[in-house]
């Protein structure tokens, strides 16, 4: 199967990357330097509708398909992985909603979010349940008309800056329940419900403008109209959350190596050594051609996930798993490469190149680390019998 | 408040290609001439503040509906794309003539062009319409507004000494700079959009239009050479720390007296 992109994907692809180029990229090293969540980057995706593009649009959205959002997220990653990441998560924050809200639901929060005007956090991860997710220790009980959620979540990207965090507890821990993954249930919590606090943001390696939060529930009261699908369905949404969602982090790994591999590129063809452009020296020139092969590799494999995913392949989870390994690995492969290239260049700050690297790590890492990715493809692999 | 702006789909700037006869290759590529853009924003913005529409015309090759869609994506209403196999090499007169013709058959107030266009700069075109059409022209426009009236435009006009301030009955024709404010960016929403507007593809025959009297064979200028500028060499690269790169190049500049 050959990926041909539509007219408008490749218009809406250009436009991005016109933004990214112009906009976003003179900010990047200020916002990996500085640490601070770029609310004006906020601003520029919600003004060019770009974080408008998963959502429906009778909701504000421009329903968009998922090889069409992970295309906007290459292409500001590219440039600067902080800011991908941005509609990675707008996305994995409302897949919740979009695969099991109710039209209600959906009216009542996807304009806002549709229009940037609200930003939306996933909150499954506890500070002990991480690959082990189904581990998960907060709980909601009813009460009265509601729920009354208690406990903590982890490393939860943009959960202090999102307006709507889509939560994950636990609402029947009989052993039961758990056995059949039906001890789950997913609530959205906004922010400034009384109870709900971040108590921590993380320092990191990369991706340094995203806040990381720490999440803490104490007697958090929501209706029971915030509740997200069934009771005992939370598991199956996270799940099927989870197998949209990787190709976005797929997305944000390819665009993290294309950035680097064009860093290298241009710095291979101006930096004279020998009497020669690098470039023109074997064991660079074959770096670079490394570089653009595993590259183009992810792309494709990644491209080929989204559309298998979109029609609806019973191996979704296959496809989504393939993908971010692949990617991950690249863009971790290929950034390392590229602060090779560039020598002692690469490993300051004065290059783009060490920051690309460090954020390349975080892509083989969340969203379930590589090992749970195998894991997930070695297991459907198992089940269907290749 | 009806605007025409008069676009031309150029190579993408540092794309240029020359083909046979020393004319630029516009066979594929295309994007808006820069300076168009300029006057296409201030038109969005004059009918998003006085109410109107937007009408793009472009005469050009097949290749030239790219640059309309990103005009449409920007927020134009619709397009008219003059395009006949015919028209292949025609000059600066034959395309005034061809594109006053068109906007014989539209209706509006004010017709927008850019100074000039990246790939050609003969910057004549959009002064031989008004001839044409008998349309005042306020050229090198770095502000525009409706006349309290409803029915003059005003512009501010550069001039070395600052500003003139014209006014002159609508219809006319403006010719706008750069000053008049950076395009905006085509929203992605806007991308989409453009897909579902009009686009009007009109030929010489629907504009009543001899083929004889354009083209290559009726051109009244001939382009006898042309070649690319020969590449910059000797270019100083300065990689210090920012305090000593500035100082070096301001000793770069004061030796040579540009400061």
């Amino acid at each position: 199967m050959t990926i041909r992109l539509s007219d408008e994907q490749r218009a809406l692809r250009d436009a991005v990357r016109q933004l990214a180029d112009e906009r976003i990229a003179p900010r990047a090293a200020a916002i990996d330097a500085s640490g601070e969540f770029p609310w004006d980057v906020v601003e520029l995706l919600a003004a060019q509708d770009v974080l408008a593009l998963p959502y429906p649009v009778e909701h504000g959205g421009l329903g968009g398909e998922l090889l069409t959002v992970c295309l906007a997220v290459e292409q500001i990653s590219r440039v600067c992985a902080t800011s991908g990441l941005i509609l990675v998560v707008q996305e994995l924050g409302s897949l919740p909603l979009l695969l099991a809200g109710t039209p209600e639901q959906q009216a009542r929060w996807f304009p806002d979010l549709a229009a940037g005007r609200a930003l939306a956090a996933f909150a499954l991860t506890e500070s002990e349940a991480g690959s082990d997710a189904a581990a998960i220790r907060t709980r909601a009980v009813r009460k009265g008309e509601g729920w009354s959620i208690d406990g903590a979540k982890r490393f939860i990207s943009q959960g202090n800056v999102a307006r709507f965090v889509t939560v994950f507890a636990v609402t029947d821990p009989s052993p039961e329940a758990v056995r059949a993954k039906r001890h789950i249930s997913c609530f959205v919590v906004e922010q400034g419900t009384p109870g709900f606090a971040t108590v921590r943001l993380e320092h990191k390696m990369g991706i340094r403008g995203s806040p990381t939060a720490e999440l803490l529930f104490q007697d958090v009261r929501v209706p029971d109209a915030n509740r997200v699908g069934e009771v005992g369905e939370g598991w199956s949404i996270a799940m099927r959350t989870l197998d949209r969602s990787r190709p976005g982090v797929a997305a944000q790994a390819v665009g993290i190596a294309q950035g680097a591999l064009e860093v290298a590129t241009r710095y291979a063809a101006e930096r004279r050594q020998f009497g020669k452009a690098i470039g023109e020296h074997q064991m660079v020139a074959a770096m670079l051609a490394d570089m653009a092969t595993r590259t183009e590799a992810a792309r494709q494999l990644l491209y080929t996930a989204c559309e298998e995913i979109e029609a609806g392949s019973p191996a979704a989870a296959r496809w989504s798993a393939m993908c971010k390994l692949f990617a991950g690995d690249t863009a971790m492969a290929v950034t390392t490469d590229a602060v090779q290239v560039l020598g002692g260049y690469g490993y300051i700050t004065e290059y783009p190149v060490e920051r690309m690297m460090r954020d390349a790590k975080i892509t083989q890492l969340y969203e379930g680390t590589q090992q749970i990715q195998r894991l997930v493809i070695g297991r459907d692999l198992l089940a269907r019998g290749g | 408040m009806r605007i025409v702006v008069l676009v031309k789909a150029v190579p993408i700037v540092g794309n240029e290609r020359l083909g046979d006869g020393f004319r630029v290759d516009r066979g594929s590529g295309l994007e808006p001439n820069g300076n168009d853009e300029y006057v296409l924003e201030a038109a969005l913005k004059l009918t998003e503040t006085h109410g109107g529409e937007v009408t793009l015309l472009t005469m050009g090759p097949a290749a030239a509906a790219d640059a309309l869609r990103k005009g449409l994506a920007m927020g134009a209403t619709r397009a008219v794309h003059v395009s006949d196999g015919a028209l292949a090499g025609s000059c600066a007169r034959a395309t005034a003539e061809v594109l006053a013709a068109a906007l014989r058959r539209l209706e509006y107030d004010l017709a927008f062009a850019g100074a000039d266009t990246s790939d050609g700069q003969g910057g004549i075109v959009a002064a031989a319409i008004a001839a044409r059409l008998g349309l005042p022209y306020l050229s090198y426009a770095a502000h525009i507004e409706p006349g309290a009236d409803g029915a003059t435009v005003r512009v501010h006009r550069l001039s070395p000494a600052g500003y003139d301030v014209l006014e002159a009955p609508m219809p006319a024709l403006v010719m706008g700079t750069q000053v008049l404010g950076e395009p905006r960016y085509p929203s992605l929403r806007g991308i989409m959009q453009a897909r579902g507007k009009e686009t009007l593809t009109w030929s010489l025959a629907d504009l009543g239009i001899d083929p004889a009297r354009v083209g290559a064979a009726a051109a009244t200028t001939r382009v006898l050479s042309a070649a690319p500028p020969p590449p910059r060499a000797g270019a100083t690269i300065i990689r210090d720390a920012p305090d000593v790169a500035v100082a070096r190049i301001v000793d770069f500049l004061a030796a040579r007296s540009l400061l």
